[in-house]
């Protein structure tokens, strides 16, 4: 279990990347926090202010307006004054939303596990499954990827080519095949000649109102389950940052057809905020466990919820 | 969770429903809940204040129609002002000499590529030959992708691997283009930040060379509250000539489209409903008004459904449906008035949350379907069709002979009609949907 123990150092890097990702536009939002929070007075407007940033970065009315009355009664409860303090106090507030209990499925003694990833259409799985694989190989894990996406053109074509780069087998069959038999394939492959520890399966992008297509990711995970016990051990629903009230409707779909244990916040590089996981955490229980943070690789974070509540606050350490 | 808009300015409005003229408090009571739906459907904060200045403004003071309760009054003018800010449609410009340059951006994964091969095979359907340029040089194997697109459909791609740079790629494109006489190409450029300094300049040479003659922000229509900054980044840089809005086929509101539209002024020219390349709709702006509004094309139905429907049975069929007593006899007698009103699965897209009830119920039930359907439940008995789950084997087979169908598809009715009573009722108890659309019909 030691390989997976994070050294301060990748914490820090982790962190770093998710502030930076989120901070990185000045014209932020949030950074007008801090000038709201100086005035003399708290007034309404004040107030008013504050749930129209939180609006803007996608919290959704409930939960904007939520946050901003506890912080409203804290306040005026603990008599706070300076700015720094109220700044504190609404971190706090938005931090205590994202409940964070580590992924440890993944690493629980298991011959073979499975992450099953799924999203709708271009949100960022593909790439989210490259950096996936190879921060679990940088963690000294061998891992397999199935190409179950048949459906796009060119996806399999794509994920060889990240397969390559990363240096992770790709276990594919032609455009057109059976999802299900692809993944039957793959987990043969990983416990057979391959000897993988970790199979991470790709998926079509889906709308999650689409029935039939739901439907087949049910089929998907029963060909995981006949084939290794409690499988997939984690399924991830990649969320694209820059997605507004929809997602919320994403998560609940994909998690009562395919049991999403978690996300995947994909492309917080751009000047979007993200600010949905909130409300999906509250409403459906569904933590964010990593952050895509750009196009390479590298560009991937554990999911730090203090590093993304100051990211978007705009305070640094 | 959302409730329907009318549903909650018909509280609003109840205590005012004998008064003549909307005073600026009953204004600014429904204001509050048209601007709550409009945040919830991801219109830009910003773009939401100045909508509802705007409509307060016009409302005030005026004069409630004989035919419209106040709540309706407001819906529409919100609904005009709506229909104004998302502009009229708009075609692909091709005026002067061919070939045209039509140049798609914007952010990744937005569905660029998907469009690009959607925009050719619609021109083609205009005579028109594309010639589709894969400018994509980043993302792995999105060249493969057009490749793929354009064989798929039979349209050429021009491709130079991702070696040349994109501004080179383009211009080489365009002396092919000349050559081979194309009335359009299509340039299918890399997903990008409107951030991103050095790609923002690389779509800068790209205009410079080829001088596309539409520039096309590609957004999906599940982006939120960034849409503005979005859009405005584009436009500031390179100039945008339109907008097309992709991944409608989902359940997003797409208020996105409205911020959009407001930032950057430019038409709205196409729809994209599916991943499919045929899957281009053209724009129209009261389907996506009501859209976004969370009320579906409500204002057709409602008027089909007052000429065809009589009214209280329409409202003792809606409080079935939401509480899910609904049998098979109302179903029955809800298909004899539905077909009165015109193609099934073109009334259920027009009812908020349904839409996706026509892909689920696709392809098979079709209006053909419906006749089939029609026979087997009017073979059944009365007590069959209140309490379908009666029906054994042996009664089964006595419906399929009376019918001219088999087991089977009795087995499928009854599995569909559970189905849909499901979702009835979940429809019922979100409070969207069939809710709103009978409140509108009381
Ligand atoms: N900026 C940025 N782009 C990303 C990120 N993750 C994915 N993308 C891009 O988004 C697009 C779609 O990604 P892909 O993995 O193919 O999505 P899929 O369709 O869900 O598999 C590609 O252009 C990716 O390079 C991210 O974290 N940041
Ligand atoms: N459902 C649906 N999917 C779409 C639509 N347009 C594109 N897509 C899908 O969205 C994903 C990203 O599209 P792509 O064209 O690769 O995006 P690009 O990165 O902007 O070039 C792919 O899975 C497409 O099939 C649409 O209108 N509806
Ligand atoms: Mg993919
Ligand atoms: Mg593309």
């Amino acid at each position: 279990m030691a390989l997976f123990r994070k050294t301060p150092d990748e914490r820090a890097e982790g962190q770093a990347k998710i502030e930076a990702s989120l901070t990185k536009t000045r014209q932020g939002l949030f950074g007008r926090i801090s000038a709201l929070f100086q005035a003399n007075e708290l007034t309404d407007e004040t107030w008013e202010e504050l749930e129209e940033l939180l609006i803007q970065a996608d919290l959704g009315i409930d939960t904007a307006l939520r946050v901003v009355e506890r912080l409203r009664t804290r306040v005026h409860r603990e008599n706070i004054k300076r700015e720094d303090e109220v700044r504190a106090a609404l971190a706090d507030e938005l931090t205590r939303l994202l409940t964070h209990p580590a992924m440890t499925s993944i690493e629980e003694p298991r011959r073979l596990s499975v992450i099953l990833i799924v999203g709708v259409n271009g949100s960022g799985k593909t790439t989210s499954i490259a950096k996936l694989a190879q921060y679990y190989k940088r963690r000294g894990k061998r891992v397999v990827l199935a190409a179950a996406d048949t459906f796009r053109a060119a996806a399999i074509d794509q994920i060889k080519i990240w397969g390559e780069r990363i240096g992770v087998e790709v276990i594919a069959q032609a455009p057109g095949a059976d999802p299900g038999a692809v993944v039957y394939d793959a987990i043969r492959a990983s416990q057979e000649s391959r000897q993988a520890e970790l199979l991470i399966i790709d998926t079509a992008g889906r709308l999650h109102t689409k029935y039939n297509l739901m439907k087949e990711l049910e089929k998907m995970r029963g060909v995981c389950a006949r084939q290794v016990h409690d499988a997939p051990h984690e399924t991830l629903l990649v969320l694209d940052a820059t997605t507004g009230q929809n997602a919320i409707s994403q998560a609940k779909h994909f998690k009562e057809a395919a049991q999403v244990t978690g996300l995947i916040l994909a492309k917080l590089d751009s000047t979007a905020k993200g600010g949905i996981v909130f409300a999906i955490e509250e409403e459906l229980g569904l933590p964010v466990r990593f952050v895509g943070t750009g196009e390479k690789p590298d560009d991937f974070a554990e999911f730090d919820p203090r590093a993304f509540v100051n990211g978007l606050l705009d305070i640094g350490y | 969770m959302f409730e329907s808009l009318q549903n909650k300015l018909k509280v609003v409005f109840e205590k005012l429903a004998t008064r003549g003229r909307l005073t600026e408090q009953d204004v600014d009571a429904a204001l509050r809940e048209v601007r709550l739906a409009l945040l919830e459907a991801d219109v830009n904060y910003k773009v939401v204040k100045d909508l509802v200045g705007r409509v307060k403004e016009r409302a005030v003071g005026v004069e409630v129609m004989k035919s419209l309760t106040p709540a309706q009054q407001v819906v529409k003018i919100v609904h005009e002002e709506l229909l104004k800010t998302l502009g009229e449609p708009s075609r692909l410009n091709l005026s002067g000499p061919a070939p045209h340059v039509v140049m798609l951006v914007g952010l990744q994964g937005s569905g660029k590529t998907t469009t690009a091969a959607k925009l050719a095979l619609n021109l083609r359907k205009g005579n028109k030959r594309a010639l589709l340029v894969a400018a994509d040089t980043y993302r792995p194997a999105a060249i493969t992708q057009i490749e793929v697109l354009g064989k798929q459909i039979d349209i050429p791609v021009f491709s130079e691997g991702t070696q040349v740079p994109p501004p080179e790629i383009t211009s080489h494109a365009l002396r092919r283009a000349r050559e081979g006489a194309y009335d359009v190409m299509i340039i299918d450029t890399a997903g990008r930040l409107q951030i991103s300094e050095a790609l923002m300049g690389e779509l800068e040479r790209i205009k410079a060379l080829v001088k596309p003659q539409e520039i096309l922000l590609v957004a999906d229509a599940m982006t939120g509250q960034e849409a503005v900054n979005v859009a405005q980044g584009f436009h500031e840089r390179v100039g945008l000539t339109g907008l097309i809005l992709t991944k409608v086929d989902g359940d997003a509101r797409g208020g996105a489209a409205i911020s959009m539209r407001e930032v950057t002024g430019v038409p709205i020219k196409f729809l994209g409903v599916g991943e499919k390349s045929d899957a281009l709709e053209p724009f129209h702006p009261d389907r996506l008004a009501s859209r976004i509004l969370g009320m579906g094309d409500m204002l057709t139905l409602i008027e089909r459904a007052g000429e065809t429907m009589d009214r209280s049975d329409a409202e003792r069929m809606g409080r079935k449906l939401v509480k899910g007593e609904f049998n098979l006899e109302d179903f029955l007698k809800q298909l004899q008035e539905i077909k009165k009103m015109g193609p099934l699965t073109q009334i259920l897209e027009m009812i908020p949350g349904m839409g996706r009830l026509t892909q689920e119920m696709a392809p098979e039930t079709t209006d053909k379907q419906l006749c089939t359907i029609e026979a087997i439940i009017s073979s059944m008995t009365r007590e069959e069709r209140r309490n379908p789950r009666v029906l054994n084997g042996s009664r089964k087979r006595r419906v399929a002979r009376g019918s001219g169908t088999t087991v089977q598809d009795i087995n499928d009715l009854l599995d569909q009609f559970r189905q849909m009573q499901r979702m009835m009722k979940q429809l019922g108890s979100g409070g969207r949907g069939m809710r709103g659309l009978m409140d509108m019909l009381r």
